[in-house]
């Protein structure tokens, strides 16, 4: 089922929390909304599930406006950032909740909890309470859960988020596989830029209740349409300069820009850490001096920091192992600095 | 909605056209419906209204009913219940003094260090709430009545126990406030401090009470050959409120002290204060609201106090009755506006005492209270 | 560390003797005093102080009325401790801190207004005596004047858990597709059981041994209104003090018992919280 939100806003006071939203969520898209905090994706969130109403706007949901209704009446599963999950019941007992109370055959709800038990590998588990699982268990339960009673639409709120780095990255596989599996359309919000783009087809990088960009993680990240974007999504270094003649000009150096744009008195250069190309030779006018300043070959990467010698700004790059080796550098060494990939961006944005 | 990279037209805040708003119960889980609310708050209402609003009504209608002048010779002019009245006014304070030592002494001990029977000891604190305040006054009995355990012994020369125990008294006081202020380097000690405690205090104790006693003898401070009557006197009255009431002060100051905890009166010691400057400087500020709070509790039940007082009294009108108790010979007397009247006094020193605890729960939120039984059995 | 502080913090020594002898004079002695006491009873004189017709009736009464107040306090104290918590009115404030009264208030006076109240003239008793509904001097008026005396305490239990609810829980109930009804009974209800024992254990407590309002109420019937420390009370000034303790010991004993189950209910219930 699809999901399409339409001008939806929603104030807390005096504050904007989701300003003017419109989007849609193909189905079977399996969808991130990220963000900072308080950029109003976990509101948009609930106000799909329909645990908050929005001041204004209407959530359509395959063809039927479903903004009047309630969240019991939504079919819609929600797994909570602390699970949520009912401690005086069984695992069983939760993940059969939903058919329970909607007062289905016992028999059928016994064979679809199985099925979930199965789904979510925790079939010896049935019979345990909430406490004595381990969080990665709890949250594959609330999954399960969500969707025993075979909801439309699965909603996940920083899904995530109070687990360890090893099962968080465990879980991301997994959930990936299960929604190829079931195929049922899935939003989810996480701050986590690396985890939107692990798991998900589609992101929305919000900010502030507005919606910055939607695309595929490939086209956000390529081509990311403003500042906040491009800064939110990885470390970036942000020069200012002009734009000349198509080129963009830094420190005296003319870097070829990478999207064509217009001519500009002022404007922001952005280049990515990867992007930075390091060579001990000057190349004409394409690149401007610095000088190491640290050296960081922890991890697959190499992270050299610089400093611009005429500028004075500080400079980040990440070079592969080979580059660093073949480059032979070190503290102190004098280079220059060029970009393989720039963008320009103009106009009034703060980051 | 492409798939291509989309930028979002500058918008400005959104003012569009609303639809009509949603009523906040339809989409939100967690308010109740209409209905619901109205008829629980009307049970509420009711229910409060039933049980409390019209009782404490009626019983400032009943006082006042035949008049102010009446309401007022009801209070003052019968010398019975003038002498309840201040029967009360002694009673009551005494117990509380050696109530909120108690606390505090058990406080500290309890909070602040960890011995064998901890548990035990926090346990037997809270005794009173399962005692039956009829079975306390009892207890009593057994022990000072006249066919009591002690009672021969109190009838014929009661009162040769009285130099012992003043010297007990005052001997402890002594030694409380030499551990008190004895410097906590041994560097600084001068004076009485300068020697080895364990040597000091016994010599001297033995030397004291000795004295002591041998004064009291000599001077004939006490009567000879006399009952002293503690069943059916002020000193049953007082031991028996004492029992009652005794948790309140205790169970107010230990969890606060626990959640302070220790660390700043470890510094002061370190710092070089004796015991009464940590305590002072320190313990006292921390405690203070919770002490407060829990004196206000062990008040209004000590104020109230009833079976326990009723079994001890031997309710000897003028002599041995409390308010409460004078109540109920009113009530026996069929004098119902005397009741209501004395029962207003106790009404508003009641509503006060609420008062002055909400007041105080705001001072301190961290503290669950547990509610305990002041208003006496 | 606690332990640690012995050698550093003054005063242990101090404050515990003087805290063990104070409870040693107040309660120690005393109660023990009492036991001595039942016991010097021979086994014969013991049982015909303790098992007598009507004494028998004085525990059911006691024990009977203690427990019907307590659980109409669970329903009540549910009610206020779920309105007070969740619902907005003008006047709230006041009613929450009006809860607290019959804890300040000498049980005395809420007897005494209990009866004038409820006889056939009184304010209530006009009304409801013609309809069968008597007040005063009945077991109802007992357990009437109880359910006054316990009626802080499940409010004042369940108020905290209530307010220390995650909203997770009941939206989960509902994202499940729950009415408000079902959420209630099958998601809210389950974590205040802890909270409800408790409550039911103390006003069950508070009503065993409450005498001063129930003096007032009941008329003191044997066999009818009287309830167990009342018989003691006519024991005693029977000068019967060995079957006057003797009472006194099982009623202790009794309370004791039904305490340490009820701990146990407790803490059988808060077994799957952690």
């Amino acid at each position: 089922m699809s999901i399409k939100i339409d001008k939806v806003t929603k104030k807390f006071g005096n504050f904007f929390a989701v300003d003017n939203v419109s989007l849609t969520v193909p189905d079977g898209t399996l969808l991130a909304l990220l963000g900072p905090s308080g950029s109003g994706k976990t509101t948009l969130l609930r106000i799909i599930a329909g645990l908050e109403v929005a001041d204004s706007g209407s959530v359509i949901r395959e063809g039927e406006d479903i903004t009047l209704q309630s969240a019991r009446d939504r079919k819609i599963g929600f797994v909570f950032q602390h699970y949520a999950l009912f401690r005086h019941m069984t695992v069983e007992e939760n993940i059969g909740y939903g058919l329970r109370v909607r007062k289905r055959p016992k028999a059928l709800i016994k064979e679809r909890v199985d099925e979930l038990l199965k789904l979510i590998r925790l079939d010896a588990l049935g019979k345990r309470y909430p406490a004595q699982l381990s969080g990665g268990q709890r949250q594959r339960v609330a999954l399960a859960r969500a969707l025993a009673a075979e909801p439309r639409v699965l909603l996940l709120d920083e899904p995530f988020g109070a687990l360890d780095a090893k099962v968080r990255q465990e879980l991301r596989v997994w959930l990936r596989k299960l929604h190829q599996e079931i195929h049922v359309t899935s939003v989810f919000v996480t701050h986590d830029q690396e985890e939107a783009f692990e798991v998900a087809d589609r992101v929305v990088v919000m900010n502030q209740g507005r919606v910055e960009q939607y695309g595929t993680p490939a086209e956000v990240f390529e081509r990311p349409a403003n500042p906040f974007v491009m800064d939110f999504l990885g470390n970036v270094n942000v020069f200012h300069g002009r734009v000349e003649q198509g080129k963009a000009v830094v420190a005296g150096a003319e870097l070829a820009v990478t999207d064509p744009h217009p001519d500009a008195p002022a404007a922001a250069v952005y280049v990515r850490p990867h992007e930075v190309v390091i060579q001990h030779q000057q190349s004409g006018n394409a690149s401007l001096s610095a000088k190491v300043l640290h050296v960081n070959p922890a991890g697959s990467r190499v992270k050299v920091e610089l400093r611009a010698t005429e500028s004075e700004q500080l400079i980040n790059a990440e070079l592969t192992s080979e580059r660093y080796e073949e480059l032979g550098l070190k503290s102190g060494d004098e280079v220059y600095v060029s970009a393989s990939r720039v963008r320009v961006f103009t106009g009034d944005y703060v980051i | 909605m492409s798939a291509e990279a989309f930028v979002p037209a500058p918008v400005a805040p959104a003012v569009a056209p609303s639809p009509p708003k949603v009523p906040a119960s339809f989409a939100n889980p967690r308010v109740d419906p209409r209905w619901v609310r109205w008829t629980l708050t009307a049970a509420t209402l009711l229910v409060v209204g039933v049980l409390v609003v019209i009782p404490v009504v009626n019983i400032f209608y009943e006082a006042l009913k035949e008049g102010v002048r009446v309401y007022w010779d009801n209070l003052v002019a019968d010398p019975d219940t003038r002498h309840s009245i201040l029967l009360t006014a002694t009673v009551v304070p005494i117990a509380l003094v050696a109530n909120i030592v108690f606390g505090v002494a058990a406080a500290w001990a309890i909070a602040r260090f960890n011995f064998p029977g901890r548990t035990l000891l926090t346990a037997l604190i809270d005794l009173p709430f399962s005692v039956s305040p009829v079975v306390a006054g009892l207890m009593f009995v057994l022990i000072f009545g006249l066919q009591g355990y002690l009672g021969p012994f109190l009838r014929e020369d009661g009162y040769s126990v009285m130099p012992y125990l003043t010297s007990l008294i005052g001997l402890f006081v002594l030694i409380v406030l030499y551990f008190l202020f004895r410097p906590s380097s041994p560097t600084a000690r001068r004076g009485i401090w300068k020697g080895p405690a364990w040597l000091v205090v016994p010599t001297a104790s033995v030397v004291l009470f000795a004295v002591s006693v041998f004064i009291q003898k000599r001077l004939g401070l006490w009567p000879q050959g006399e009952s002293l009557k503690i069943i059916f006197a002020t000193p049953g009255l007082v031991l028996a409120t004492s029992f009652v009431t005794f948790p309140f002060v205790a169970r107010e100051l230990i969890p606060i002290m626990e959640a302070v905890g220790a660390d700043e009166e470890l510094a002061a010691i370190n710092l070089g204060a004796n015991g009464w400057q940590m305590f002072w400087h320190i313990t006292a500020p921390n405690i203070k609201w919770g002490l407060v709070y829990g004196i206000i509790l062990c008040n209004a039940r000590a104020i109230g106090e009833f079976g326990a007082v009723y079994v001890v009294s031997g309710h000897i009108a003028g002599q041995t009755d409390t308010m409460p108790l004078r109540i109920e010979k009113l009530f026996q007397e069929y004098n119902l506006p005397g009741c209501f009247a004395v029962a207003s006094v106790l009404t508003l020193l009641a509503i006060f005492t609420l008062i002055a605890k909400t007041q105080l729960e705001r001072k301190m939120p961290s503290v669950v209270h547990e509610p305990t039984g002041e208003g006496g059995k | 560390m606690a332990s640690l502080n012995r050698r550093v913090l003054p005063g242990f020594s101090l404050t515990l003797g003087y805290t063990v002898f104070y409870l040693s004079v107040l309660v120690l002695i005393p109660i023990v005093a009492c036991f001595i006491k039942a016991g010097s009873l021979s086994f014969h004189d013991f049982w015909h102080a303790v098992w007598t017709e009507r004494s028998r009736a004085a525990y059911l009464l006691t024990f009977g009325a203690a427990a019907a107040a307590a659980v109409i306090n669970l329903i009540l104290g549910l009610l206020l401790g779920w309105v007070l918590v969740r619902y907005d009115f003008p006047g709230k404030k006041l009613i929450d801190s009006l809860v607290d009264l019959p804890l300040a208030l000498p049980t005395a006076v809420g007897g005494l207004v209990y009866s004038s109240l409820y006889v056939e003239q009184g304010w209530l008793g006009r009304f409801l005596v013609p309809l069968g509904i008597k007040g005063a001097y009945t077991r109802f008026g007992i357990v009437l004047v109880l359910v006054f005396v316990g009626l802080p305490f499940v409010v004042r239990t369940v108020q905290p858990v209530l307010e220390n609810l995650d909203p997770e829980y009941e939206e989960a109930g509902a994202s499940l597709g729950g009415t408000r009804w079902q959420t209630f009974v099958n998601v809210i209800l389950p974590t205040l059981k802890p909270a409800l024992i408790t409550g039911f254990a103390l006003a069950f407590a508070r009503g065993v041994g409450e005498y001063g309002s129930v003096v007032f109420v009941s008329g003191n019937m044997p066999y009818k209104t009287e309830i167990a420390p009342i018989l003691i009370v006519a024991r005693l000034e029977e000068f019967a003090y060995g079957e006057a303790t003797a009472i006194a010991v099982v009623l202790l004993l009794i309370s004791f018992s039904m305490l340490v189950v009820i701990n146990l209910l407790e803490r059988a219930s808060i077994r799957h919280e952690r």
